[in-house]
């Protein structure tokens, strides 16, 4: 994690004014029927059974206390307790005391509705694995049976007990694809549904009349380990967007602000940020983000507005100034009263533009939804034809024809269709994950794979997004460690660099007194800006600066640089010999943004670019024919990150431009976006792959089928054997080559 | 030919004790937290 981000959700410090208010949690807890009282938390900084066991144990023995569990997947946790709601503080109180910070969280209807869904699957997956390794079981036999004359009513027996286990599989396990299948036709549509549900229901159906009549073959087998691969694919599906969503969700609860409200008697009352009204007078603490437009009432700071406007130098503000929603506090505590909210911000400004981009990007149809709009009609006609073909042309009773018609429904049935695509996002999603890369979007591994435009924020993506100790080398040790211990009261991001270039034995110094915007002072010692330090050389290079002066000593000068990331010059590079074209764009002056364009060999850039710029570049772009990814991390990069074919956000960046994004990727480096590219390159080479695979297969056995060839071995045997090589293929590019 | 009487019962029958099983471990919420179900294997016992 970025520093920024830390901030965002650091624990709250004793002396901080948070510590004094009464937080809200009760409107969390939910009182259980059973008399006793719940509360669902987030965790942050969980990563291992060792952090399971310090909050498990650490809150183990309070009073009250029932239950405490931390779920390690999904790092949320669960308290449950007796006696008086009001309790829920304590419990929190003590979790934060072993240094994890907690967010109360509500599991909303659209988790509970997932995780429903999530089990009916993996049930019905269950039962049909059940019914289809049971009638296969009794299937050999019978085809065993025809080789070695078995006798009529063994073979009937053994139909039927097919039958008692195979029919309510079906109806269970089935639910899943009629409900969509009835959707659909419901909605004068076709879906992939439609064919499987029929090919499903006719074949059991077929076979039972089959079996009633006592005839040779009966298809439950096939039918019923249709469903089973069927599910595997859905169940593989729901799984990588649930994890997907679950993750995505956790970032925004992280990330939701809150604010201290001051209350007429002089109370402080923590609020939803949503909840706060013009009007309302609110406490900043330092490091804190602003909840709301306002103007300062008292105090002095400095906010940092990076995020919004991309501009690296944070900015003074004294009492009457006006402050925007979204920055970044970085100096003393702020009282402000809110002058616009919710709607009326900057930031719900962008929120809009981000919206209206979104409209615009024209919605993208899957590559599996393309086919199968083609496919699933196709598959009907095949039917319906060779029905009809062997009846009116080639004189066959009614029966014999039906039975012709479901074996190519089965056969051509989109089982390896339905694992081709799923399979291949669940092991790439699995991938991009291990290399700290959350996708969020289902399509955007398609999209990625035809980028040819990579266009990139400065701030905070090629930069690391803070100012760094530039000159570190032609400073003496005792000069830099007098300025770290005097820094180090300071939350200024140039104070953060100078403490962070010093390294970790830093004391700091009591009695340091901060002037906003100017610097700081112990005795007759500053460290600050060069008018404030005195300084009357005139050197007009342009540089984020301090000075630090001292009587009788020679002033010292500290330059500071927002570093570009590490690697960002290998990426650069790997982008380009992937045949990428590569662009800059910047909100930051011309200054910095020049200096990292040259730095980087960025030949195409621009600066001084509003949000709405950035969009209207990307369309350009995409105009001329371009596929372009966008990677940003500040809030006026979000519309820009909606308009871009497909988008990238590190994790440091503001909620709004994660939720833009498709995807978002961790650390400090840069190197995901490669990977993630080239994962994304290597899946569609798979996914198509494995629809020639399952292409061909239907060129085999369609014919056959229509042939009235198909006998329930043979369907079995080629549904069987096309699924396995489908997830086969998919699951070679989890090994392999990076 | 008889032993079948018994023996696709008794097949049956286990099958259907292992689908039980594994449905009722699901609603016991067993495959909630994978991760932590390994991690938690390391830990000692508690007091």
């Amino acid at each position: 994690m970025t520093d920024l981000a830390v901030q965002n959700s650091g624990t709250i410090p004793a002396d901080s004014p948070f510590g004094a208010a009464e937080g809200d949690y009760l409107d969390h807890v939910s009182a259980l029927p059973d008399g006793r009282f719940s509360l669902h938390l987030l965790v942050e900084g969980v990563h291992c059974g060792g952090c399971v066991r310090r909050i498990e144990t650490g809150l183990a023995g309070m009073p009250g206390l029932d239950d405490v569990r931390v779920n390690l997947s999904t790092r949320r946790m669960s308290v449950h307790w007796n006696g008086q709601p009001s309790r829920a503080g304590d419990y929190v109180r003590a979790i934060q005391v072993l240094g994890y910070d907690v967010v109360p969280f509500d599991p909303g209807t659209a988790i509970d509705e997932h995780q429903r869904r999530s089990s009916e699957l993996l049930r019905a997956l269950a039962v049909a694995g059940f019914a289809a390794g049971n009638v296969m079981l009794l299937s050999v036999a019978v085809w065993y049976g025809h080789a070695q004359g078995m006798d009529e009513i063994t073979r009937d027996l053994l139909h039927w007990i097919s039958a008692l286990i195979a029919l309510p599989a079906v109806a269970y396990a089935g639910r899943p694809f009629f409900r969509s299948a009835l959707a659909a036709i419901g909605g004068r549509r076709i879906n992939m549904d439609v064919p499987i549900s029929l090919a499903v229901l006719l074949a059991a159906g077929m076979s039972l009349v089959q079996t009633m009549q006592g005839a040779q073959h009966a298809y439950f087998d096939s039918s019923i380990s249709l469903l089973f691969f069927l599910l595997i694919g859905r169940y593989f599906d729901h799984r990588a967007r649930g994890r997907v969503r679950q993750a995505a969700e956790r970032l925004l609860a992280l990330g939701r602000e809150s604010a201290v409200v001051l209350t007429e008697d002089g109370g402080q009352l923590i609020m939803a940020a949503s909840r706060i009204r013009p009007g309302m007078t609110l406490l900043v603490a330092a490091g804190a983000r602003l909840p709301a437009d306002g103007t300062v009432l008292h105090g002095s700071s400095t906010v940092d507005a990076s995020l919004l406007t991309g501009e690296t130098m944070p900015q003074t503000v004294v009492t009457r100034d006006p402050v925007l929603a979204g920055a970044l506090n970085t100096g003393a505590p702020l009282t402000i009263m809110a002058t616009a909210t919710g709607d009326s911000t900057v930031l719900a400004d962008i929120v809009r533009l981000v919206e209206a981009s979104e409209q615009k990007r024209s919605r993208y149809v899957a590559l599996a939804d393309r086919l199968s709009a083609i496919y699933a009609p196709a598959v009907h006609g095949l039917a319906a034809g060779a029905f009809l073909g062997w009846m009116v042309l080639g004189g066959m009773d009614w029966q014999p024809a039906l039975l012709i018609a479901i074996a190519v429904l089965i056969v051509t049935c989109p089982c390896a269709l339905g694992l081709a695509v799923p399979a291949v996002q669940v092991v790439a999603s699995g991938r991009l994950m291990q290399a700290g890369v959350l996708l969020k979007s289902a399509t955007a591994l398609e999209r990625l794979a035809a980028v040819d435009t990579v266009v990139f924020d400065k701030t905070g993506t090629l930069t690391e997004g803070r100012p760094e100790l530039a000159n570190g080398a032609e400073i003496n040790s005792e000069d830099l460690m007098l300025a770290a211990s005097i820094a180090a009261s300071s939350r200024h991001p140039l104070a953060r660099a100078i403490t962070r270039a010093a390294g970790l034995d830093i004391v700091p110094r009591q009695g340091v007194h901060e002037e906003p915007g100017q610097g700081l002072s112990l005795g007759d010692v500053r460290l600050g800006s060069r008018v404030w330090c005195g300084i009357a050389d005139q050197n007009e290079d342009f540089f984020l600066e301090l000075w630090l002066t001292r009587d009788g000593d020679k002033p010292v000068r500290f330059c500071f640089q927002d570093r570009v990331r590490q690697d960002a010059m290998a990426t650069l590079a790997g982008l380009r010999a992937r045949g990428l074209k590569i662009e800059m764009l910047s909100g930051d002056r011309e200054g910095p943004a020049a200096a990292v364009a040259k730095e980087l060999g960025i030949t195409t850039w621009s600066a001084r670019q509003s949000p709405g710029d950035k969009c209207e570049r990307l369309r350009a772009l995409q105009l001329e024919g371009r596929r372009v990814l966008f990677v940003g991390d500040g809030l006026n990069d979000a519309p820009a990150l909606a308009a871009a074919d497909v988008s990238l956000s590190p994790s440091s960046a503001s909620d709004i431009s994660q939720n833009a994004a498709d995807a978002i990727f961790q650390g400090r480096l840069l190197a995901p976006v490669l990977l993630t590219i080239d994962l994304g390159r290597r899946s569609r080479r798979l996914v198509r792959q494995n629809f020639v695979l399952s292409l061909v297969y239907n060129v085999v056995t369609v014919p056959l089928a229509i042939a009235g060839l198909v006998t329930p071995l043979i369907a079995a045997l080629a549904m069987s054997s096309s699924s396995l090589i489908v997830v086969g293929n998919a699951l070679r590019l989890a090994g392999g080559k990076r | 030919m008889n032993g079948l009487i018994y023996l696709i019962p008794i097949a049956l029958g286990l099958g259907l004790l292992a689908l039980g099983a594994f449905l009722w471990s699901l609603k016991a919420g067993q495959y909630e937290d994978m991760d932590g179900a390994a991690e938690r294997i390391l830990h000692d016992d508690e007091d």
